[in-house]
């Protein structure tokens, strides 16, 4: 979240799509609901499922899963109509001024200039900015054309305006399902905020995995972005761009980088191509680019601080200056090994073991039955956990005879972990708060601590290399373990490590005045260096654990502001800045929007921003320098246009079909899919068409009472929801001659899935240009281990096992709604 | 006697005096009920590890600290100082009790063998050991030193780390400083599906 749970008090107006916070999030929610109470704000929903969500909303709109992108470029394209805009905020805190390069064309067929069909990729240079004087520019010009008045064509709000001029609202209404006029509504009061351009009203946008798991799911949320920084909300009190995510650490393992192209706090894994480390700082440091009169803080003109204090935390003294800080310890990543690649090569053979450790991968999926084919081929697979699951149990997962069980010959370890009670650390939620846990009991019988089992592991490991040499061993030798118990590591200590240190006395360059004493926890990260001089195991955490002691352990219960900031309860990244941007929360002259939430404000005596909340902005820089609130862009401004390769797929969002749909792309059917994704095509990847007899909507969503695969294991929540169902429609259900409580089978070109029938109304049938669709949908919580699965009591299937082996091309995410299935009572 | 239902209560609340009017005595019962189940317990600060609102529980365990005494956990619930809940949790928060205290919890380290159809108990030390020395041998058998245009790869493709999205930002740190020096490639997490 650009803002946080508590914060979505302050807002005026809400729309949730792609989510559903009061049944997924239901103590956050509460902050939704209490926006509504007491400040009158109202609350938008567009969803395939009248939700409970929906039924709190004051609008609703059933969606067809996957045209997102035409519905909000539908409001888009309204808000520019009807002047609902945030004129002075677009023109200088976003590129909407910026002029577009000669040459750079619009998807009005489906393709963006630079497509290369043979390898299905975009050659994105025609994807830049206009040089000031037009010198040619291979990567971002540092000095960028612009145009203030907004009314060049080339500029980035005219080729905006242009690009959305095709989705009107009937087209809208033919791709999406949802009737004009509703449309109109939704689109009318969700910008009604920005009526005549005043700039008082701040409105949110909330979303989850309903958009993030389409094979255009970074574009989604894209066109979110677009539309708030065009309505003037990123950086303000109740507004910004929120992920509801999912689980309790999953903003902190992205922040940490558990992620196979990143390194912790969102630096990029180095590529072949970086053959020194000069050359890799010199790929993944940005120059500033912008108009020349503005100014750009371009934080991540940084990078190399924050790259040899991660050396520095890793490898110690064998990380030296003269060996490139050891930068070669790592591995070079010279293509997509994503969640989805992994499963596709061990299926080749390619990847021979599988360390698995909170993560049920057979249940995920997708094409779960895939999966499973996978892991039959491997040597060897560990599996840490706390209850017996399907991907520790693939070998007898249904279906499997006792004859072929036999000619599996993967050796599965299943090692008992620890539980959340069991184990302290600290943990960030989706408003980027971190707060620390204790432990309240032991590991129970031989469990242990999943720190202390990989410690174990990895020294073990490293033994053996000592001992028997082998294949490039200095970075096990080398990285660093110095905890007081190296095979029971403190997490306070690892805490400490990744906040980082002083490995030398810091002094100030001007003054010469010591700032901190070797050995002495950093502060912040501002006072790291790139001389080797400071340890940091993530700079965006620096400030989590200081000289003063754990901040993410505080619990301070003050707001002073009334804004729910809580400046002293836990610790946000960055700097324990609450909301993100908070510049742009003023005018460019330093004063905020909006007088009654004030965020922060540049104080003239002092010459200083200050505030409520700590500005996320360079505190001394003076308004009249036109410094641009987005600091950790290289422009300094929000990006409306996204440039070069900052996307795989387009720097604007286009619509484009799921890659099983029912209907062909109504703006341009000859490229009705996003053109730069790809299918896999093991015999183990099948794709279905309306041809083929899948002509039913399916999408998949969670359970208020069910956390993914885990709850079917506690008797309280299996007593809420014993069962797995198959939601559909009263009408298709009628057709089909299907009765609540009926066994149904789902079907989609993968594999089958097998549940009691749910037969509703909340699900209408939609007409798509003209055709009759259903849609349907499953909770995806029951699998073949559990109460109820142990009990013989449901089928045994796994939701999965229907989704399709297709991701999104930016942040390769599986498409697990929106694809095609036929239905059957059985 | 005669008595409405108020007054019924403030009699029977009065112990002694409802012996008469019941034929027994109430008062030891009310005197246990109206001491808190939590009374004597140890409060633990915790954060639920279901979804990402992150709402702070409170864990209540009993046992009176001595070196071998294990804690036992009597009740779990809302953390009313947390700013985001309040004191409120979801039924995934609410059912903690039972997920901390679960008979189907895996209790030991087990080894399903290649071919076999059930799971065999393996003890901690030689199911670690036989686990590093996959890792190694895998390592070593597909370690990539250098690319086929003779740049510097060290890389492992020949194993995966999948990890989860409910533990600590220490134990995410910890996997990625080992696999990642372990020249692991493919490292993924919830984060991504």
């Amino acid at each position: 979240m650009t803002n946080g749970w508590v914060d979505i008090k302050n807002t005026d107006m809400m729309l949730v799509m792609g989510g559903n916070p009061a049944e997924n999030h239901p103590c956050g929610f509460k902050w939704a609901i209490e926006a509504k109470r007491e400040r009158n704000a109202k609350l938008i929903v567009v969803d395939p499922r009248f939700t409970r969500t929906a039924a709190t909303g004051d609008l609703f709109c059933q969606i067809r899963a996957g045209s997102d992108i035409a519905f909000l470029g539908g409001v888009l394209r309204y808000a520019i109509e009807n002047n609902r805009i945030a004129k002075e905020y677009l023109a200088n805190f976003t590129n909407a001024a910026f002029i577009v390069k000669e040459g750079f064309k619009l998807p009005e067929d489906g393709l963006y200039s630079g497509f290369d069909p043979a390898t299905q990729t975009y050659d994105h240079s025609s994807w830049n900015y206009e040089a000031e004087g037009g010198a040619a520019s291979a990567g971002l010009p540092p000095k960028v054309a612009y145009d203030l008045t907004l009314q060049n064509p080339r500029c980035v709000f005219q080729l905006l305006r242009q690009q959305y001029s095709r989705y009107t609202p009937d087209m809208v209404e033919r791709i999406t399902g949802i009737a004009k006029e509703q449309f109109l509504k939704a689109a009318d009061l969700f910008t009604s905020i920005r009526t005549n351009g005043d700039m008082k009203k701040v409105a949110t946008i909330m979303y989850a995995v309903g958009w993030t798991q389409h094979s255009f799911g970074t574009q989604i949320i894209r066109t979110a972005a677009i539309l708030q920084l065009l309505l003037g909300n990123v950086g303000r009190a109740g507004g910004g761009v929120n992920a509801l995510r999912g689980h309790s650490n999953i903003q902190g393992a992205t922040d940490m980088a558990g992620l196979f192209d990143s390194l912790p706090g969102y630096l990029k894994a180095p590529i072949p191509t970086d053959t020194d480390f000069k050359t890799y700082m010199a790929r993944v440091t940005p120059s500033a680019s912008k108009p020349a009169p503005w100014d750009s803080f371009n934080y991540y003109s940084n990078t190399s601080k924050f790259t040899v204090s991660l050396l520095k935390a890793l490898y110690g003294d064998a990380a030296k200056k003269e060996n490139d800080w050891a930068f070669h310890y790592l591995p070079k990543v010279d293509r997509n090994y994503s969640w989805t690649e992994i499963w596709d090569n061990m299926y080749r053979g390619a990847v021979k073991g599988m360390l698995a450790f909170g993560m049920n991968g057979v249940c995920i999926g997708p094409d779960s039955q895939k999966n499973i084919e996978a892991l039959k081929r491997a040597d060897w697979l560990v599996v840490g956990e706390i209850y017996a699951d399907e991907t520790s149990e693939f070998w007898r997962s249904p279906g499997i005879t006792p004859e072929e069980m036999k000619k599996i010959n993967t050796t599965v370890y299943r090692l008992p972990c620890a539980g959340f009670a069991e184990k302290d650390g600290s943990m960030t939620n989706s408003a980027r708060w971190l707060n620390w846990k204790n432990v309240a009991v032991p590991p129970p019988g031989q469990c242990r601590l999943d720190q202390d089992i990989l410690a174990q592991i990895f020294l073990k490991v490293r033994e053996l290399y000592k001992t028997e040499g082998g294949k490039f061993p200095d970075p096990i030798l080398n990285l660093t373990w110095g905890y007081t118990e190296p095979e029971h590591p403190s997490l306070s200590e690892v805490a400490k490590e990744i906040n980082g240190k002083a490995l030398a006395n810091i002094s100030d360059p001007k003054t010469q005045q010591i700032l901190l004493r070797a050995g002495q926890q950093l502060p912040g990260f501002a006072l790291l260096r790139d001389d080797g001089t400071t340890s940091c195991g993530n700079w965006i955490y620096s400030g989590s654990w200081t000289e003063a002691g754990p901040q993410l352990a505080r619990r301070g219960t003050e707001d002073p502001s009334g804004m729910g900031v809580f400046p002293n309860w836990g610790w946000s990244w960055p700097a324990n800045r609450r909301v993100l941007y908070n510049r742009a929360s003023c005018d460019p002259s330093g004063k905020p929007w909006d007088p009654t939430r004030p965020q922060v404000w540049w104080n003239d005596e002092a010459q200083l921003w200050v505030g409520n909340d700590v500005p996320d902005f360079k505190a001394d820089s003076h308004p009249k320098d036109h410094m641009g609130p987005f600091i950790m862009n290289a422009e300094g401004v929000g990006r409306i246009f996204a440039p070069l390769a900052a996307f795989a797929d387009g720097p604007f969002p286009e619509h484009y079909e799921p890659i099983e749909s029912p209907v062909a792309n109504l703006f341009h059917p000859q490229h009705s899919n996003n053109p730069v994704v790809k299918k896999f095509s093991t015999p183990a990847d099948k794709y279905g068409a309306v041809a083929d007899g899948f002509t039913v909507i399916c999408t998949t969503y969670r359970l208020t009472e069910h956390y993914h695969y885990w709850t079917k294991n506690n008797p309280m929540n299996v007593q809420l929801i014993p069962e797995p169902f198959v939601e559909m429609p009263v009408e298709l259900a009628q057709e089909l001659g299907i009765r609540g409580g009926d066994k149904v089978k789902v079907t989609s070109a993968r594999s089958f899935y097998i549940a009691k029938a749910f037969v509703t109304k909340r699900i209408k049938p939609m007409t798509i240009d003209g055709k009759k669709i259903y849609q349907i949908g499953l909770p995806i919580n029951q699998g073949y281990r559990g109460i109820q699965e142990d009990a013989g009591k449901n089928a045994r299937t796994i939701a999965n096992r229907l989704t399709p082996s297709v991701v999104d091309p930016n942040a390769h995410t599986p498409e697990f709604k929106g694809f095609l299935v036929k239905v059957e009572k059985v | 006697m005669d008595a409405n239902r108020r007054d019924f209560f403030k009699i029977t609340l009065a112990g002694g005096a409802a012996a008469s009017f019941l034929g027994f005595d109430l008062a030891p019962a009310y005197a246990q009920l109206q001491e808190l189940k939590i009374a004597r317990a140890r409060e633990t600060r915790s954060t639920c590890p279901y979804c990402a609102v992150g709402c702070g529980v409170l864990i209540y365990t009993i046992g009176d600290s001595a070196k071998n005494v294990t804690p036992q956990v009597i009740h779990v619930e809302g953390d009313p100082d947390h700013p985001t809940n309040r004191g409120t949790l979801c039924p995934k928060g609410a059912s903690l009790h039972q997920d901390i205290l679960n008979p189907r919890r895996l209790l030991k380290p087990q080894v399903r063998r290649p071919g076999s159809d059930h799971w065999e108990d393996i003890s901690w030390d030689r199911a670690l050991d036989e686990v590093a020395h996959r890792i190694k041998k895998t390592r070593d058998d597909t370690f990539v030193e250098k690319d086929a245009q003779g740049r510097t790869a060290n890389r492992c493709e020949g194993f995966a780390w999948i990890g989860g999205c409910t533990d600590t930002n220490e134990f995410n740190y910890l996997v990625v400083k080992t696999m990642r020096s372990l020249g692991v490639a493919y490292i993924e997490n919830q984060a991504r599906v």
